[in-house]
């Protein structure tokens, strides 16, 4: 085949794409492949697939969507994951002569994707899915406003994680770190599809958490059962409403920004490049204008979960609920203006520094405000020390202690020192993995049996939270203290040997939330294992306040037999000290979105056409582009989306819980 | 504000279910209001860029050396005229005369593609004069910002396609009805861009 | 469109509860299209005239009449008002307005900042970097 020929058809893919002279690499893609066949050949082997495809693939139901999302997020973490053990482990060896086993083009792209995948592939997803399964139980719905655009934003961040996970074996990632800023990641110094790579994972998974905002934010105006006023909502559902607001109102801002870069790198234009006019500058500042909002984004949701957890295991009402919306909703308010404590070293000057610097730090007051709050919740409560509970006293310490550091960085004239410095890696690990990882098991922890029918086994749970407490202490304190003694970040060597005991340290530290991670899977074989002895039969397992526990655990696809009526704050509390008794009949037929497959299509649509784009195989960019188009136009066309459960079918499902929880007594 | 969901009514105050079939108000125009929100930050972005980029010349044209102000008054008056015929269409589609719709729907999408025909011809002609987009950050911005306005009016049209097949087929039911009230959404919010366009990037790029 | 469709309308009917938003009259349309004729004549006009004597207050005119313009265009042809969603949807568009000044004028004041503490002197310099 002649070279115009072969360029024609394939871009500029060719078989040099292939790591073939990597062996780590081609070590990963051997065990992907051979777990991938694996799954592949037991799904045949069971004739699994038609179940796959008929009650998750298509499915429309925010549970299962919300489940799928985590299960994303879990794989995605073991492979950012492993991209953090690495580096630990170069880091722990590369000292003087010793180069360590990763070149620098290798160590670059392993830490870009580790930010990349655990910010957009972990926190994300793990955010989006315990909203989509709690939000619509919480407010007593059937599910979300926009069901078919809820299952298609779930497919679009399959589509983004696609291709991240593809840079591994079919050309490179991104050099540029996470937030691949020009020059380097202009044509002038990023040639190859690396950042290529970055930007259409990137804007594939954007337009799904884009729709998944304003899917959310319309479910939570519109669809809340009767009574249940703005005030009377479960703060989880406030937080996620503010959550989902931040993401309506900032993700476009990403879109928009990586557009240019790639109209830089598409068109030739001229927005960041270093001549022509171009300003790589404003780059920086358009991207932490997203950036800022985003890290609240991910915050927000954990601080909900630990209010319902604090509430719930110290059988109290929360306390300062009024203050505690105020809080979350000024927090939304005051995200954007802090943006630039991201870059005060890039010389805009005492006044402008000054600015962000006090804005930055009066937004900590608000979280502040919220730590008294639980305290306060606390206080002359009855704890229970169960493991949701664990994991928010462990970020009760950590988180608290990661925002002084921030407060301490938001002092432009501290930042200057501490920029760029591993100081700075500690801080927002600190308050990422205090405050996001914490909070998401949290709520794994506490809405699992909800999710499922059975708890999560608590010795492992209990495991996990101590070898991630530890571990991060253990892996991150070494790093404040490099941090303060000048040690700058993404460096694959260094010459001073002093420094070498505490990269080590890290290293264990980072051994010892393997473990942690160990036991959050162990955890999950040995409860499904176990199912049976963890049963949740009630539905309530933990004595809970809100709806979500009013229904089954599972709950069924239609949530609430009867749509509940709301009269107080902490509704399910309401109500069972209010001797609510569950209705037994005058069961009826009840409105449901039917499933549909357009989602995946026109997901994987999507994943095609940004690997067309990567790859400058421009035929079959245009071609899937129609053909995204012309799904989308053939989907509107489709008016049937729903259909009726019959009463017949809501008599059996309510009868056989009837039987069930008669059969506790 | 008012609570959005439904009040409890006396009767309600001792029960905690409701025992008829409850729907929840339909979230669509309030879902894609919020996603013209989203659109709005969008442009936002473009417009800041231009702010900021719009007088990088690189030693190359400006706008006063560019702009064809009498043909940027023309489009602009398409684009507007484009709007009230749509305008019309949503009167005719909400009194449920189905024809006049189609008509004043056709009209718009005419006026439409006029104001596309025209923006396409400008950038060709710009390009011909070696001032593309890749001449300098001024034209790489202005390309952008107009070109993405362009983008939503060529989906807008195609949209508009779309819903008369769906009109002709459906008549103006409750769907069609909510659909046509996105497209006018959209097709107005283009306008307000436009106006954003024409002053901010043409009139006072010539200045 | 969502699990929930009014379906029990009547064809071309008004929407029922809660939908209060958008329905125009031909006396809008018709007044907000003169309006917008007008304030776009005007600073066309003020520019190809070259009537008021500086650039910069040709440019506040512009700018302000477009402000108008939006205005205009939000209330005739939007039917932008308080009550619709039960407010939900004036609260979004300030919001975003908000947010949409924040980012102009935030972007265009750190960037002036920038430019003035860190961009080498002239276009010219610019021509002799390697």
């Amino acid at each position: 085949m002649s070279a115009d020929l072969a360029k024609l058809i394939f871009g500029r893919l060719t078989w040099e794409a292939i790591p073939l002279h990597e062996p780590i690499l081609l070590v990963t893609f051997a065990m992907v492949a051979l777990g991938g066949l694996t799954v592949l050949a037991l799904l045949t082997r069971y004739k699994l697939w038609g179940y796959l495809w008929r009650e998750w693939l298509t499915s429309v139901d925010h549970k299962k969507i919300g489940i799928m999302y985590i299960i994303l997020a879990i794989i995605m973490l073991l492979r950012g994951f492993a991209d953090a053990l690495m580096m630990r482990a170069q880091q722990a060896i590369a000292f003087g002569d010793q180069a360590g086993y990763l070149p620098a083009h290798h160590y670059d792209q392993i830490f870009t994707a580790h930010g990349v995948i655990m910010i957009f592939f972990v926190a994300m997803p793990l955010v989006t899915g315990l909203m989509n399964l709690a939000v619509p139980l919480q407010i007593g719905a059937r599910d979300v406003a926009f069901p078919f655009l809820n299952n298609f934003s779930f497919w679009m961040t399959v589509g983004g994680a696609v291709t991240v996970m593809l840079s591994l074996f079919v050309g490179e990632f991104a050099r540029t770190g996470w937030l691949a800023y020009p020059p380097l990641s202009n044509l002038a110094y990023s040639p190859d599809v690396g950042v290529d790579y970055y930007i259409w994972a990137l804007q594939i998974a954007g337009v799904g958490t884009t729709l998944s905002g304003i899917n959310l934010v319309v479910t939570i105006v519109k669809m809340r059962a009767p009574g249940m006023s703005l005030m009377k909502m479960p703060v989880f559902t406030w937080t996620s409403l503010c959550t989902n607001v931040l993401i309506v109102a900032t993700f476009p801002i990403l879109t928009a920004t990586l557009a240019l870069l790639t109209a830089d790198r598409y068109l030739y234009t001229n927005f960041f490049t270093n001549d022509f006019g171009g300003n790589p500058m404003m780059y920086v500042n358009l991207i932490w204008i997203w950036g800022h909002p985003e890290v609240y984004i991910l915050i927000l949701p954990a601080f909900g979960v630990f209010s319902e957890v604090v509430s719930t295991f110290c059988g109290k009402r929360l306390f300062g609920y009024s203050s505690m919306v105020y809080a979350t909703v000024v927090i939304t308010i005051l995200s954007y203006i802090v943006w630039l404590h991201h870059f005060f070293t890039m010389g805009s000057g005492a006044s402008v520094n000054s600015f962000f610097g006090i804005t930055t730090m009066i937004i900590s007051i608000p979280t502040g405000a919220k730590i008294f709050n639980w305290l306060f919740t606390m206080y002359r409560g009855r704890i229970r020390f169960e493991v949701p509970m664990l994991w928010t006293l462990g970020f009760m310490v950590t988180f608290v202690i990661g925002g002084m550091t921030g407060v301490l960085l938001a002092v432009p004239p501290a930042d200057f020192v501490l920029h760029n410095s591993l100081f700075l890696i500690a801080h927002f690990h600190n308050v990422i993995i205090g405050g996001v990882v914490f909070g998401m098991f949290a709520g794994i922890t506490y809405w699992f049996p909800k999710a499922f029918g059975f708890k999560l086994d608590p010795f492992w749970g209990k495991v996990s939270f101590w070898c991630w407490l530890i571990g991060f202490w253990v892996a991150f304190t070494p790093l404040y203290v490099l941090g303060l003694m000048g040690v700058t970040r993404r460096m694959n060597h260094f010459e001073d040997p002093s420094l070498q005991i505490w990269f080590v340290i890290a290293a264990i530290g980072a051994v010892i939330i393997l473990f942690g991670i160990l036991a959050f899977l162990i955890q999950i074989v040995v409860s499904i294992r176990n199912r049976e002895a963890l049963r949740d039969v009630t539905g309530d397992p933990w004595g809970g306040r809100t709806l979500e526990w009013s229904t089954s655990s599972p709950p069924p696809a239609y949530n609430f037999a009867f749509t509940p009526v709301i009269h107080q704050l902490d509704a399910w509390w309401d109500m069972k000290q209010r001797g609510y008794e569950r209705p037994t009949a005058g069961y009826i037929p009840i409105h449901m979105p039917a499933n549909t497959g357009t989602g995946v299509i026109l997901a994987g649509i999507s994943t095609v056409l940004g690997f067309a784009l990567i790859w400058h195989i421009w035929w079959l960019a245009i071609v899937s582009f129609v053909a995204l188009v012309g799904c989308a136009i053939a989907h509107t066309f489709n008016f049937k989306r729903d259909y009726y459960i019959p009463a017949e079918e809501v008599v059996r499902v309510e009868d056989a819980r009837t039987e069930a929880l008669r059969s506790l007594t | 504000m008012a609570a959005q969901s439904h009040a409890v009514t006396a009767a309600d105050a001792d029960r905690f279910h409701m025992t008829e079939e409850h729907h929840p108000e339909n979230g669509t125009l309030l879902g894609f209001w919020i996603y013209l929100m989203s659109d709005c930050l969008i442009f936002a972005v473009l417009f800041a860029c231009y702010a900021v980029l719009g007088r990088n010349y690189a030693a190359g044209p400006s706008g006063a050396d560019l702009f064809d102000l009498p043909l940027v008054a023309v489009n602009t008056g398409l684009l507007l005229f484009s709007s009230i015929t749509y305008g019309f269409a949503m009167l005719s589609a909400q009194a449920g005369r189905k024809q006049p719709t189609l008509i004043w729907l056709a009209i718009t999408g005419l006026f439409g593609a006029g104001f596309l025909s025209l923006e396409l011809y400008e950038f060709a002609h710009l390009i011909h004069e070696g001032a593309g987009p890749q001449r300098s950050a001024f034209l790489s911005s202005f390309f952008v910002l107009v070109g993405t306005h362009g983008l939503h009016v060529t989906f807008g049209i195609l949209w508009l396609i779309t819903l008369m097949v769906q009109v002709g087929q459906r008549g103006l039911d409750a769907p069609m009805l909510r659909r046509l009230m996105c497209l006018s959404m959209f097709w107005h919010f283009l306008d307000v861009v436009w106006i954003g366009v024409f002053s901010f990037v043409y009139l006072l790029g010539v200045l | 469109m969502t699990a929930h469709d009014t379906h029990h309308h009547p064809p071309g009917a008004h929407e029922g509860h809660g939908h209060d938003a958008g329905h125009g009259s031909l006396k809008d349309y018709v007044i907000g299209f003169v309006l917008a004729v007008v304030l776009t004549a005007i600073p066309f006009w003020l520019v190809m005239g070259h009537v008021l004597p500086t650039p910069q207050m040709t440019a506040v005119a512009v700018m302000g009449l477009a402000v108008i313009q939006v205005l205009v265009h939000m209330i005739y042809f939007l039917h932008m008002n308080s009550r619709s969603e039960g407010g939900w949807t004036l609260l979004a568009l300030m919001f975003t307005l908000i947010l949409v000044v924040i980012t102009l004028s935030g972007s265009l004041w750190v960037m002036h900042n920038l430019n003035t503490h860190m961009m080498p002197l002239d276009a010219h310099d610019m021509k002799q970097m390697p």
